[in-house]
């Protein structure tokens, strides 16, 4: 099994953070791994986006020109990678600021009010843990015991006491995803 | 088995220097790259190992301070960005006239000039055909995985003192800034002043011992006849690189009818473009040379004889094909597929240039 | 009495350093480089550093003076003996390293290299030799080259508008904090040359106890280059170096704070 996933939004929401908790989460659930961000002025609040890749066997191209999933933050980030999901793939978007929401018809579409319910949690950073509860709703590629492991590895002990707060809002991501079309 | 971690090619670079014993680092910040020296000075190796790391006021002074340390027999290298390279082209030519080991990393960006941050490959022929004045070769290695950039730090070193010779890992942005899975090496010790003199005292600059003649290390030399002479042994030196450390890769070559030939991150999108090709029932395979000089040419002129075309995948205009084309001869077309600026590829469009350029054509 | 009479150690009252070597410098005869390497050897056989000394040389006409002292050498690129010097020092803290260069290299091409050397305090020597010319090449104009001086590249004399003004480098080194000792000497006469030694003693010394970097710059003549005899280029150069290119100590840590140094007044 291979899952290739685009993850895109604005620079400081979180979007390469989430994509290293989850390959962390892949590492512990020992699948091969890649993790490719776009890299440059971009992180200075900009469009930013990562490629994590899952795989049982050695992963070829970290550079993709269709994904399993995308996973979408932001307008521009729609109008750039709705078109490059997979037919029968999955498209998971945060409906705030979408002004386009998804046209396509042959794929798995499903939203995400991930900026409401981070303000509802009363912390908006968690909002990429959130966003990645909710993605594991769909594809349960890792297993929440591993992204608890991948939690712990990928942040420094000194941010360990905020692991807590973080599964919380993976939680809630997970049971707030909303299926918007199934093919 | 060492250590395991998820790491970013760049951050392993530093990782594995520190683990293999290495003595020194000079370097000058340049996207993309960077994280190398931050991730030296975050990790402090001098408390650790003893290993020396300084951020010099240039390129230029990084690849001499390189010179200097070098000289003395100490395992030492640097690392930067194409226009960080071009920068110690005089140094770079300077090590190899005065036959120094070291490793030079260089993780390309697209240019001319100040060009992008982006990833490229354009330093293909810089690399392999000197980028320096004069005649001389670097040993050149072209890592495509996390894995490679971490296991090519102590290859490089072994192959630069074994030859005597500057080496260099060639690599760009998609492999330096992407994350992977890596089994770290386990903690070689730094190499003792006893036991430098021991390997190394018929050369190295590191005070005169009462067992030994004084060493000069200079490229310098003004009598002709010797210079030549010199410039003969360095021929030598590289012919023997040719027969005896020429790195490849072959996947799914066995029943290839086409063949993609593409290093470094170029290499794993054709991996991919491989896979998409055979799913249309296309017969093609990949060879990637690892050892961009020593270049693999014997496999590529053996797999001339059995494929119908050959389809040289690079992020520049074209540099390796024309290695490629010299190996292969003129019997079966090669030709050649970049993107240039700091675009990659998608592997698509590698399956698309494959059925125009070989296939239909 | 016969020669042999003569030649008798007892009768002796000058010698070869040991560390010179038995090679024929290749310098102009009237050249101060001669009389600068003797004092290095003296010095370096004196102190009984040269089975730990590394000495590093410049492009110039020094390029060769590995040939001459028979201690370790690298000859470095043009101008970038101060970051070979650091490479060499920073892995091998506990040699004693030293640059010899001359004013195209270190004040021109290597400007960038000797500043931040110094100002990282590197635990070094600089034997820094200002004849303000480009010997090696053929007399052409250096960033020393006095206004008004006729080089190969100023044949009517150095002009300011043209040319810009000559560096007087060693004022802008006294003023980093990384150099510990900071001087100006010269070789024209034998109380300049025994004092010219003891600078450079001094500025070996501070290396080894680690004060950071010691400058020794050398005010010398290029008669060859400046079309004169070596009496009259000494001549020339005390009446029109020396109160540009004033003589003394600029800065010395061992009795002034590191940070403060004394501009030097005709």
């Amino acid at each position: 099994m291979t899952e290739e996933i685009i993850i895109a939004g604005f620079g400081g929401q979180g979007v390469l953070s989430m994509g290293k908790i989850l390959a962390y989460s892949g590492v512990m659930a020992d699948q091969e791994v890649a993790w490719f961000p776009s890299y440059g002025p971009e992180m200075r609040g900009g469009t930013a986006n990562v490629t994590v890749i899952l795989s049982e066997s050695r992963i070829s191209s970290p550079v993709l020109n269709e994904y399993d999933t995308a996973i979408i933050l932001n307008q521009q980030s729609m109008d750039k990678f709705e078109a490059m999901v997979k037919p029968g793939g999955v498209l998971i978007y945060d409906p705030n600021g979408i002004i386009h929401p998804p046209k396509r018809t042959d794929i798995n579409i499903y939203k995400i009010e991930g900026t409401l319910i981070a303000a509802e949690l009363g912390n908006v950073k968690t909002f990429n843990m959130v966003v990645l509860g909710a993605y594991l709703k769909a594809k349960p590629v890792v297993k929440m015991e591993s992204v608890e492991k991948g939690l712990q590895k990928s942040l420094p002990t000194r941010h360990h006491y905020l692991i807590p707060m973080n599964l919380e809002a993976v939680q809630k991501g997970f049971e707030s995803l909303e299926l918007v079309q199934a093919v | 088995m060492g250590e395991l971690r998820l790491m970013k090619g760049n951050e392993v670079i530093a990782e594995a220097a520190i683990r293999c014993g290495c003595d020194g680092y000079f370097g000058y910040p340049i996207t993309p790259q960077s994280e190398v020296m931050e991730t030296l000075m975050d990790r402090e190796p001098w408390n650790e190992t003893g290993m020396v790391v300084l951020q010099a006021e240039s390129e230029i002074a990084s690849i001499h301070m390189v010179h200097g340390a070098a000289g003395s027999g100490k395992k030492v290298m640097t690392s930067s960005s194409s226009p960080g390279i071009s920068l110690m082209a005089e140094g770079i030519s300077y090590l190899a006239g005065a036959e120094l080991p070291c490793l030079i990393v260089n993780v390309q960006r697209g240019g001319p000039g100040l060009g992008t941050i982006q990833p490229s490959q354009a330093d293909y022929w810089q690399s392999t055909k000197g980028g320096g004045h004069g005649d001389y070769r670097l040993i050149v290695l072209a890592p495509s995985s996390v894995q490679e950039m971490n296991d090519f730090v102590e290859l490089g070193f072994k192959l630069a003192f074994k030859y005597r010779n500057p080496a260099m890992i060639l690599t760009d942005g998609v492999i330096g800034q992407m994350m992977e899975k890596v089994v770290l090496a386990d903690y070689i010790p730094r190499l003792t002043d006893e036991e430098i003199n021991e390997k190394y005292g018929s050369w190295v600059t590191n005070g005169r011992k009462h067992n030994r003649q004084r060493n000069i290390i200079t490229s310098l030399e003004m009598d002709s006849v010797r210079m030549e002479n010199n410039n003969l042994r360095l021929q030598e030196k590289y012919a023997r690189m040719e027969e005896e450390d020429v790195l490849f890769e072959e996947i799914q070559c066995e029943d290839a009818e086409y063949l993609l030939v593409a290093f470094g991150s170029s290499s794993r999108i054709c991996q991919k473009a491989v896979d998409q090709a055979r799913e249309k029932g296309i017969k093609v395979g990949l060879l990637r040379p690892i050892s961009l000089f020593p270049f693999p040419k014997k496999p590529i002129a053996v797999l001339a004889k059995q494929v119908k075309g050959m389809l040289v995948v690079e992020m520049n205009a074209g540099q390796m094909i024309e290695d490629v084309q010299l190996a292969a001869g003129c019997s079966i077309p090669v030709k050649h597929f970049g993107r240039m600026g700091g675009i990659i590829p998608s592997p698509g469009e590698v399956v698309e240039a494959l059925e125009q350029k070989l296939i239909g054509g | 009495m016969e020669l042999k009479d003569i030649i008798n150690p007892n009768n002796l009252v000058y010698e070869k350093p040991k560390l010179l070597t038995e090679n024929t410098m290749h310098y102009c005869p009237g050249c101060s480089h001669g009389v600068i390497h003797r004092l290095l050897a003296e010095v370096i056989e004196d102190m009984g550093i040269q089975d730990k000394t590394i000495g590093v040389s410049p492009v110039g006409c020094a390029v060769f003076a590995y040939n001459y002292i028979e201690i370790d050498w690298q000859e470095a690129a043009h101008g970038r003996a101060p970051a070979v010097a650091t490479g060499i020092v920073r892995t091998n803290p506990d040699k004693v390293v030293f640059t010899y260069q001359g004013d195209g290299d270190l004040a021109s091409i290597g400007t960038a290299e000797i500043m931040h050397a110094c100002n990282r305090g590197e635990n070094m020597v600089v034997i820094f030799v200002n004849n303000g010319i480009y010997g090696m090449t053929g007399g052409q104009m250096a960033p020393t080259t006095l206004l008004g001086q006729i080089t190969a590249t100023t044949p009517n004399g150095r002009d300011a508008g043209r040319n810009g003004y000559p560096l007087r480098i060693t004022e802008l080194i006294a003023q980093l904090p990384g150099t510990s000792y900071v001087t100006r000497q010269s070789v024209h006469t034998p109380a300049t040359i025994r004092k010219c030694k003891k600078a450079i003693t001094k500025a070996f010394q501070a290396a080894i106890d680690k004060k950071g970097t010691s400058f020794v710059e050398i005010v010398s003549t290029c008669n060859m280059n400046w079309k004169m005899t070596p009496v009259k280029a000494n001549e020339w150069m005390v009446e029109n170096m020396f109160p540009f290119y004033v003589p003394g100590d600029l800065k010395d840590s061992s009795k002034n704070d590191p940070e403060s140094y004394t501009p030097l007044k005709n």
